[in-house]
């Protein structure tokens, strides 16, 4: 997941003390992109920022071209960002359903054939509401049955934040109202569910939760709530890392993966940080590090 | 799962194509055959679902029926619900009743010896039908119903039956199931019942009785394990198709493709069949004590024949016509 906007990029870059300008963001992208052709076997996908998708490397060609020559589809992210929903606790909305059609179809002509669209939900007392879900349920279906319309994978990605001191349970008690809403919708909006891809949270305790859990205990949670509710059409899930550090993501996936319980869909990842913190890093906006950071 | 849980007037209709008369002495000697069987019938039926009078008759020597049967491992489960209710300003569509008292039903039915409940909502496809509103009563009666089972002990078995009467094709009896499915199980969700604890018993997917267009038992089969697939959450440990109005042989031949469908299929797909286990049981006897043999194997016969379909190993024997 390199769909970083333009504003999460400037917080990435602020860590390593790099200008977020246009050109710095395209050098960042670059030694990600340049990656050798053992990353083929490893990434099936990349999604990109509108932005991202027209630029070029040093050499002139286009990031959408070097990806798909590794055989690497290409992804757009379609969604305007959050939105509050007035009358709630803080809670919002994703907005980008107007024109997107037209969006989603110029994208399919410039080299996309999936997108991702991303919705906030999150768990103190009072919420999620049952607006906020529904709502953002609503809007997600919108969203894959536009994207469907114009030959677009459509992820839908219904991400309930690891913000709080909730524990373990509450979070899958959350996480299987929210997917349970989410497949009602699709079903409503008559999304084709073996044409897309579903990016959720795993379940996990609250950051500030003070019970510490193993990456088995996630991975139970996780399966089991997926197993409630994620239909067998569903062909893969494909997990985000949210706060996670790169060694816990993976964990939990690799955890999640020998979990015992039947699981009918592919589970992987579509990471942004656990994927680019140590890159970042190496980079630190040097050129010079760049062959280090792509490693 | 044998469905022998007749109301005494769906008895009357059975018992009346035999010309034997609907009294309750005859309804305890029928279920008498098909329960008192060789002890190997417990290799094919793991379960049986009663009517209330059923669950309190005995057999000739005075042993109840549900100790007759828990003594061979199989499993007692109890009808619950209480017949179907008009859906005012709707086209004769319904909701079904049962509600009221549940619980204390339940909890009864429990100590008498149920393990598992059964409830039956209707939809029919017609101009207009199902309308929302009757995809969401019921699947909002049956989702009470089975929190209300899991309340007292009881695993509820959730049937959304979309029925085949009409003259609509295959895709749209598939198009509907997937709307009623979802909203099933989006109810059973709001409802916070345990989908590990329930069986779905949906209807498989095939035209209506009068569609001019046939269909092969593989075509039905990939129809039906889709809209499941679309559908049914992997929680679910097994769904057992009712057989509705198909012949004995047909229940079996689509439960065999059912099962080599090629899509991935992570419950356990099984019957719970009424009709289809009994119809040629019901023939031989026709009301007669001397034809308890033939009685007898013409039920063991469907009951293994299902057994082997739902491991996709039934080899067809006979014509796909007969009872």
């Amino acid at each position: 997941a390199a769909d970083e906007s333009v504003g999460s990029m400037a917080k990435r870059l602020s860590q390593i003390g790099v200008e977020n300008t246009e050109e710095n963001r395209r050098l960042y992208r670059q030694v990600l992109f340049s990656a050798d052709d053992r990353v083929k076997k490893c990434i099936g996908g990349v999604i990109f920022f509108h932005e991202t998708l027209y630029q070029k490397d040093d050499n002139g060609v286009p990031f959408v071209r070097t990806i798909q020559d590794k055989g690497i589809v290409v992804g757009i992210k379609v969604d305007k960002g959050v939105v509050p929903l007035a009358g709630t606790d803080g809670e919002t909305t994703t907005q980008g359903l107007d024109g997107l059609s037209e969006r989603c179809a110029q994208y399919k002509k410039d080299g996309a054939d999936f997108a991702k669209w991303r919705c906030v939900l999150k768990i103190s007392e009072r919420t999620p509401s049952a607006l906020a879900i529904m709502e953002n349920a609503n809007v997600l279906a919108r969203y894959a049955s536009i994207c469907q319309q114009n030959g677009i994978v459509p992820i839908v990605e219904p991400e309930i934040l690891p913000d709080g001191d909730h524990d373990l349970k509450r979070c899958q008690y959350v996480t299987e109202k929210v997917l349970a809403a989410v497949y009602k919708a699709l079903s409503d909006h008559h999304v084709y569910l073996e044409g897309t891809l579903l990016k959720p949270n795993m379940v996990t305790p609250g950051h500030a939760c003070p019970i510490k859990y193993s990456p088995e205990e996630v991975a139970m949670a996780t399966v089991t709530a997926l197993r409630r509710t994620v239909p067998p059409a569903v062909p893969g899930v494909t997990f985000l890392s949210g706060g996670q550090s790169e060694e816990e993501a993976s964990l939990n996936l690799n955890a999640i993966n020998r979990c015992p319980l039947p699981r009918p869909w592919a589970l992987t990842f579509s990471y942004g940080r656990a994927l680019q913190a140590s890159a970042l890093n190496a980079w630190r906006g040097q050129r010079d590090n760049a062959g280090a950071a792509t490693e | 799962i044998l469905a022998a849980d007749e109301s005494v007037g769906t008895m009357g209709n059975r018992l009346q194509r035999i010309k034997v008369e609907n009294t309750e002495e005859n309804r305890r000697q029928f279920r008498e055959l098909l329960f008192t069987v060789d002890d190997s019938i417990n290799q094919s039926i793991g379960g049986v679902i009663l009517f209330h009078e059923t669950l309190y008759q005995k057999d000739s020597q005075g042993k109840l029926f549900r100790n007759i049967l828990k003594e061979r491992g199989i499993v007692v489960g109890i009808k619950l619900d209480q017949g179907g209710a008009p859906l005012a300003g709707t086209n004769k569509e319904t909701t079904i009743q049962g509600l009221d008292g549940l619980s204390e039903r339940c909890a009864q039915y429990k100590k008498d010896g149920a393990d598992f409940g059964k409830w039956r909502a209707v939809l029919r496809i017609d101009n207009q039908c199902p309308s929302n509103l009757a995809i969401q009563e019921n699947a909002n009666a049956l989702a009470r119903y089975a929190s209300i089972c899991q309340q007292n002990g009881l695993v509820p078995i959730v049937e959304p039956e979309v029925i085949p009467d009409g003259d609509h094709d295959m895709e749209h009896c598939q198009y509907v199931t997937e709307k009623v499915l979802a909203a099933v199980y989006k109810a059973l969700n709001d409802h916070h019942v345990y989908l590990e604890g329930t069986l779905l018993k949906p209807n498989m997917v095939t035209a209506g009785h009068a569609c001019t267009k046939k269909y092969t038992p593989e075509q039905v089969a990939m129809a039906t394990v889709t809209a499941l697939h679309r559908t049914v959450p992997a929680a679910v440990p097994g769904i057992c198709f009712l057989s509705g109005g198909m012949s004995e042989e047909d229940a079996t031949l689509n439960l065999n493709a059912i099962n080599l469908c090629p899509l991935r299929k992570p419950w356990k797909l099984s019957f719970s069949y009424g009709r289809a286990l009994q119809a040629s049981a019901l023939a031989a006897w026709s009301g007669k004590a001397a034809n308890k043999k033939a009685t007898q194997e013409a039920f063991m016969k469907r009951a293994m024949a299902n057994c082997q379909a739902a491991q996709g190993k039934y080899v067809h024997t006979g014509s796909s016509s007969a009872a």
